[in-house]
């Protein structure tokens, strides 16, 4: 058994049974960090097909935004979980039918591989096994993409704006931190230094 | 790897929009430096920059295909950028006065009014499926959050909201045509996509993929059955955004209609014109009964620019090159009388608030008799009456669609206009012969400049700009021929 067999295995298994605890876990903090756990088992197996990219972003994105997101909401928000998976075993088979079509659909696309794999080649950019990835992606990002990178770029700094303009408000007599004041410190005028005799105190 | 940007030089194209994306940063940092709630440096500056562009895009042109394929800057491209531009920097000066009443006062109202803009400018160059849906989304998420920036007030929070919803339905629609079209031509560049027809055929997914891309499409410019957003916003958001809305998105998404439909889809003529067709039809008879029974005055106007998108579709249904003409003389046209009828109704504020309803308008003439005789001289040129602009608008879409022997749709714009008159008439009949209701305060020197311009435009438009806006309008249209 080869190594890299090996790991698939371990990540795949660890990925199947820790999915299957997300929607089984009675606790959802603890489902929450399931979720995370095969967020990064299935950031192994892309390591292990080799899209480097891809599975660190998954660890970026999902485990660093997405996740902590969802642990925020289920802590913050009070939903009541016990009464939510009620239905469980009822919705199982509409759970299997979903499954299965998504199972019939990654065979028809892992087909057209197999049926002829002159296709990855003909699209735009094709896979050129010289260059890794990220370095893939680097070579068109700012070349060829550069007018889309810069234009998706705009639409994400319209959402920035867009969200801070709706929602934050400036409302007076709210402590705040003011880091200039806070680095001005200077120990002197907060620290003192006292002799204190045995025995004494104060 | 392969790329066509060689040195700066090499994007004399895309400078307008560079200038535009920089200038809008730049006055986003100094509106954050500033720290004010109002800032006019921000507020002036930005439809100064807009006009540097405009003239930038007018004066110096520089036409090529950039970006390997995704970027197109042509004679129609230019045509329509410079609408496009001149709407929203009108509509800017709109929001100056009493901006702190109408929500605009933020600096954020002008940046994000820029990036829309430099949204819209994407999507009138854009020459690629990719391109167009960035610079349509760009567009979109911006205006979405200007309808909803009055943030206090529930309507406008309904409006952005309502406006978010079915936008990204609408999205939705448009990238699932696009992504069909892509499947059954295998391109996303509109020139190959144009090859790609031509060498192919048309199969019945490109057709599906064509009709999802047009929905999608039509939507932005609301003509019916995609237009049931357009009251409610209209309504929702303050007036200066209306004004905003109802004159800079139009032109950029009619310019990416007709791009889309004369130039990527030449080869399948006769499927796309049953489609425009259609959307004529329906928006001009649909706005011309339901703005009938209106009071509200900004749901008057959103009806009745259902319309005119109607009348403008009736030139480019005829699929020729002097519809294009008329579909973009009339573009500008719609503009310019917009522009002064939004001025004409955010100078009409009384003690009570700006002029809600039809009622309000009461008595104007005898209180108000220039912003009166203002507002007259547009719903007479909105009807189409000679010798005002608004006929000529007509006159160039009906002339095209008699030409291409569509004789059926003109006679039913034309019957759509005659009933339109009914309601643009009686806020002319309320104006001129109601009592007065309200006492109407002074109206900001802005505004009355902006109102003398527009109606110099319109009385003397066919002495003077005509001429000249149609020279430049054929040599647009050509471009794309």
């Amino acid at each position: 058994m080869t190594l890299p067999l090996f790991f698939f295995y371990v990540f795949s298994a660890i990925a199947v049974a820790s999915a299957v605890m997300v929607v089984a876990a009675r606790n959802p903090v603890h489902a929450v960090l399931f979720l995370i756990l095969v967020f990064f088992n299935a950031a192994g197996l892309f390591m292990l097909a080799g899209a480097e990219f891809l599975s660190l972003i998954l660890i970026v994105v999902y485990v660093g935004a997405v996740a902590v997101l969802f642990l925020f909401v289920v802590m913050m928000l009070d939903v009541d979980f016990a009464s939510l998976r009620s239905g469980m075993l009822q919705y199982a088979p509409i759970g299997v039918v979903v499954g299965l079509v998504l199972l019939i659909e990654l065979l028809l696309v892992a087909g057209s591989f197999v049926v002829s794999p002159e296709v990855a080649s003909a699209s735009v950019l094709p896979i050129n096994n010289g260059v890794d990835n990220t370095k893939a992606l680097g070579l068109v990002l700012y070349t060829r993409y550069v007018f889309l990178f810069q234009g998706a770029g705009a639409v994400l700094l319209v959402a920035m704006i867009g969200a801070i303009v709706l929602t934050l408000r400036h409302r007076p007599n709210v402590k705040r931190q003011d880091p200039v004041k806070q680095v001005a410190r200077r120990a002197s005028e907060t620290m003192e230094v006292v002799k204190v005799k045995s025995g004494q105190g104060l | 790897m392969n790329s066509d940007v060689t040195d700066f030089a090499s994007l004399a194209p895309a400078y307008p929009e560079m200038l535009l994306a920089v200038g809008a940063i730049v006055l986003l940092l100094v509106g954050v430096a500033i720290n004010k709630e109002r800032s006019l440096l921000v507020s002036y500056g930005a439809v100064l920059l807009l006009l540097i562009v405009a003239a930038i895009v007018l004066f110096a042109p520089a036409e090529g295909v950039l970006f390997n394929g995704v970027f197109i800057a042509d004679s129609f491209a230019r045509f329509m950028k410079v609408i496009v531009l001149a709407g929203a920097a009108f509509s800017l000066m709109l929001a100056l006065p009493h901006a702190e009443e109408n929500g605009t006062h933020k600096f954020e109202y002008s940046i994000l009014a820029l990036l829309a803009t430099l949204g819209m400018m994407a999507m009138v160059s854009a020459n690629d499926l990719m391109s167009l849906y960035i610079g349509l989304e760009l567009q979109s998420l911006a205006a979405y959050v200007l309808a909803a920036i009055k943030r206090d007030d529930p309507r406008a929070t309904e409006a952005g909201l309502k406006y978010f919803v079915l936008g990204a339905l609408s999205s939705g629609m448009l990238l699932y045509g696009a992504s069909l079209i892509y499947g059954f031509t295998g391109h996303t560049n509109l020139q190959e996509i144009v090859i790609a027809i031509a060498a192919e055929g048309r199969s019945i997914g490109l057709i599906f993929g064509v009709v999802f891309l047009l929905a999608g499409v039509a939507f932005k410019i609301s003509a019916v059955p995609f237009h049931m957003w357009t009251p409610d916003v209209y309504e929702g958001a303050s007036t200066p955004v209306t004004a905003f809305f109802a004159t800079a998105p139009k032109v950029a998404a009619m310019a990416l209609m007709v791009r889309l439909v004369m130039d990527t889809f030449q080869g399948i003529t006769h499927d796309w014109q049953q489609i425009v067709i259609f959307l004529s039809i329906a928006s001009m008879v649909l706005a011309a009964f339901a703005a009938i029974g209106q009071k509200s005055i900004k749901r008057l106007i959103a009806y009745s620019s259902i319309g005119h998108v109607g009348f403008a579709l009736v030139g480019l249904a005829s699929g020729t090159q002097v519809g294009v003409e008329g579909v973009a003389i009339y573009m500008a046209i719609y503009v310019a009388m917009n522009i002064g009828l939004f001025a004409c109704i955010l100078s009409l504020r009384s003690d009570a608030g700006y002029v809600e309803t039809i009622q309000d308008f009461a008595g104007a003439a005898q209180t108000r008799p220039f912003v009166a005789a203002i507002m007259a001289i547009i719903m007479f040129s909105l009807i189409g009456m000679p010798p005002l602009a608004g006929f000529f608008a007509k006159w160039h879409a009906f002339l095209a669609a008699i030409d291409a022997q569509l004789y059926l749709l003109a006679v039913i714009g034309v019957l759509a206009s005659a009933v339109s008159a009914f309601y643009y008439l009686r806020i002319v009949k309320v104006m001129y012969f109601d009592e007065p209701v309200h006492r109407f305060e002074a109206v900001p020197a802005e505004l009355t400049i902006i109102m003398a311009v527009s109606g110099l435009f319109v009385v003397t438009y066919y002495f003077t700009v005509g001429g000249p806006l149609a020279s430049f309008a054929h040599v647009a249209a050509g471009s794309l021929f």
